[in-house]
């Protein structure tokens, strides 16, 4: 099953090169992560998707408590959640192109950052499946580059992770 | 107090009392080698390979409980030392370990014996720090300290460029009372509800088994585990990590078990329905066959460690706290609950045990023209009567001693049992010996292993520290010609060397005493004489079966009811099981 793992980590080098050869000594996949600080400089947050079973989920939560940089963390899945990814995609646009791209993306909800001569740069949000989409609605030898941030996410209600 | 860098880490061990540092120089740690020199507080002893410095270091913390402490220098002092950390960190071992590094501003420059020693020990150690500013020296040292002695301990590297030991920049010194880690705090006390329950399940069972490791010996539980198995009447087996803790001439200990435990612990194991499992990993070479372990049992299992529990296999009712403080608890808790645990189905138990220990399986052939190395294990038994410190090497003979040398104490049996360190066993008795200059140390060890650290004979002679060196010489890797036996058809594919050296005329040449044995009646009066030099350090070089294998065996891959004995070598017994 896919997990989100959210983490409070101290902000500091080498933090992120602790978790991330956690995954690779124990053989864990990553499917994305990503890492910011946060409102308190001296701690990041990271949001890491994993997928495994009930007691690989459990054995990554412990291993990752281990880390004496990681400070708290919740398995975002485990409860009622939202979650967000941030695409930017480039697409190479002519003439004939230009209007149903543009309509493509309004009905995504996404909006066009930059315009050149025959391309756009699309940006959206949106749960991960929603941008999957909307990549196969564009003609593939259409898109010059995508990337994505990789999902992060917070849980409902008014209880937050922190210290 | 004002203090340079490199004084400031001398200082903090001394704060720290640390009586013994284990270390190499070299060039970036030479401001600290200064700083040690204008103090004898702290007793440096020189090694001669930084692998044997962890290791000596980390049998010395194994001895008496206190972390080992390393000093080695940058590049490759630093990559030496690796093989030790991770020996420790396998192990569990409480381990400082200071390395230099190159200067802070040449980082990251490929500079002269530079390597990234935080990275290359990130993932065999507990934690690592690099020291970027001479004011977080004694901080870091403190923390290093506590995280390598507290929870369950491992070792912890600290990395300090040269640059941060200058002698020309000095700064006031206060060595911290203690530290505030937020993302740290160690289990204490077991959670009651959970030991309400493991009381009851034991108390309630038909066919219990204690199964206990290391975690009593590290977590100083003895005491509490011989109480609690005494009071109950529990068989009891312990882990190659865990001998010692409980008394192995006791009648309740029915043997180690694992890939070479006895008939009755695994058989036991096997068919027990509660599964009291206190400081143990469950080790794939305890476990053997997963699917197949312990297919009857509910299992509680003590650890000081939540990753532990149910890492390989799944357990029914964890406890996460101090082994020490969670067996206390479960002592007040029998007390409290004023049950005993049924007297007619452990009769029953003990009887069908005992069955199993009926067949003897360790027994070897007492009548051979040729040395037996089980036989010389316990002739070294008898006459250290018990009470040596004893270390080893890896491979068959570590198995023999584990099995012939019946340890009473905790903290006796000295060896590298996670990562099966060769070259182990002569570095850690010079540790131990060090430790307790009082008390006789062995190092039973074997012709292959003890070559992966013999240089050290000169180390044991600069700092006089006499240990007796059982080579169990049986010309082969004997581990891996074993396992070549049994599952290569016997095609001893590099297990033997061809060229030994001459163990007496090198023991010698390194000012020692060295003794060949190859008759089995020379073994005893050469031990006698051996030991009788109790300020000599004694190289016996004992020619021994070459062909002996150690029993029983399970096979990599096979379950604890699929044991090989020796009774019909190669064939496997499949007794009816209950």
């Amino acid at each position: 099953m896919r997990h989100i793992i959210s983490i409070l980590i101290e902000n500091e080098a080498g933090a992120l090169s602790r978790v991330s050869g956690l995954f690779s000594a124990r053989g864990y996949n990553i499917e994305s992560l990503t890492v910011a600080p946060t409102e308190d400089p001296t701690l990041s947050r990271m949001t890491l998707v994993t997928r495994g079973t009930d007691e690989i989920i459990e054995q990554i939560t412990k291993q990752l408590n281990k880390l004496l940089d990681v400070v708290k963390l919740i398995d975002l899945a485990e409860a009622s959640h939202v979650e967000r990814e941030l695409m930017l995609v480039k697409v190479r646009t002519c003439k004939e192109t230009r209007e149903e791209i543009q309509r493509l993306a309004g009905i995504f909800r996404g909006k066009i950052i930059d315009v050149s001569s025959n391309s756009y740069v699309i940006e959206m949000t949106g749960p991960s499946d929603k941008l999957d989409a909307f990549i196969a609605t564009l003609d593939e030898k259409n898109i010059i580059e995508t990337v994505r941030s990789g999902p992060t996410g917070l849980s409902r209600g008014e209880k937050g992770l922190h210290l | 107090m004002e203090l340079s860098g490199g004084q400031i880490v001398v200082q903090c061990l001394k704060d720290e009392g640390v009586e013994y540092l284990f270390g190499y120089p070299g060039g970036a740690v030479l401001h600290l080698y200064d700083a040690i020199f204008h103090q004898d507080d702290v007793k440096h002893i020189l090694v001669r390979h930084e692998q044997a410095a962890t290791h000596a270091a980390d049998a010395y913390a194994r001895a008496t409980g206190k972390p080992g402490v390393v000093l080695v220098t940058s590049g490759p002092g630093a990559t030496n030392a690796v093989t030790g950390i991770a020996t420790a960190y396998l192990d569990s071992i409480p381990m400082v370990v200071i390395s230099g590094q190159v200067p802070t501003a040449v980082i990251g420059s490929d500079a002269f014996q530079e390597v990234d020693m935080v990275g290359i020990t990130r993932p065999c150690v507990k934690h690592n720090f690099l020291v970027k500013d001479v004011n977080d020296i004694a901080e870091t040292m403190k923390k290093a300290f506590y995280v390598a002695t507290t929870g369950r301990p491992g070792p912890v590297v600290v990395d300090i460029p040269k640059d941060i030991t200058d002698p020309n920049v000095i700064i006031p010194y206060i060595y911290p009372k203690s530290v505030n880690m937020r993302s740290y705090s160690p289990a204490t006390k077991g959670h009651p509800r959970q030991i309400k329950k493991a009381v009851e399940l034991i108390l309630a069972a038909q066919r219990p088994v204690i199964y206990s490791g290391g975690g009593v010996v590290l977590g100083e539980g003895s005491e509490e585990l011989r109480e609690l198995t005494r009071s109950l009447n529990f068989p009891i087996t312990q882990t190659l990590m865990g001998l010692g803790a409980y008394p192995a001439t006791d009648k309740q200990f029915i043997g180690m078990l694992g890939m070479h435990g006895t008939y009755e612990a695994n058989l036991a194991m096997h068919e027990s329905d509660v599964i009291l499992a206190i400081g143990v990993r469950f080790d794939d070479r305890v476990t053997g066959k997963l699917a197949e372990f312990c297919p009857h049992s509910t299992i509680i299992h003590i650890d000081i460690d939540p990753a532990s529990i149910s890492k390989t296999v799944k357990v029914d009712v964890p406890i996460v706290g101090e082994v020490k403080l969670v067996l206390q608890q479960m002592l007040e808790e029998i007390k409290e609950q004023n049950k005993n645990a049924s007297k007619k189905a452990l009769e029953a138990w003990w009887t069908r045990i005992e069955s199993w220990r009926s067949i003897n399986c360790l027994e070897f052939d007492r009548d051979s023209e040729q040395i037996k190395p089980q036989a010389v294990v316990e002739m070294v038994y008898e006459v250290t009567k018990g009470n040596a410190y004893v270390t080893s090497d890896v491979g068959q003979h570590q198995m023999y001693a584990a099995q012939f040398y019946h340890f009473d104490k905790p903290r006796r049996w000295i060896n590298s049992g996670g990562l099966g360190t060769m070259g182990f066993g002569l570095p850690a008795a010079i540790g131990v010996k060090l430790a307790h200059p009082d008390e006789e140390v062995v190092c039973i060890t074997g012709e292959a292993s003890i070559q992966m650290c013999i240089q050290e004979l000169a180390t044991a002679l600069q700092y006089d520290t006499p240990v007796k060196i059982i080579n169990l010489n049986n010309r082969y890797m004997g581990m891996v010609r074993q396992w070549q036996e049994f599952n290569y058809e016997s095609r001893y594919s590099q297990s033997y060397m061809d060229t030994l050296p001459d163990f007496v005329k090198l023991a010698e040449a390194y000012g020692h005493v060295g003794m060949r044995v190859d008759k089995p009646e020379d073994v005893m009066p050469a031990l006698e004489k051996a030991f009788a030099m109790k300020d000599r350090t004694v190289f016996i070089d004992i020619i021994t079966d070459r062909t002996e294998n150690v029993y029983p065996m399970i096979e990599a891959g096979k379950g604890h009811q699929e044991m090989t004995l020796r009774v019909a070598p190669g064939t496997p017994i499949n007794r009816e099981l209950a």
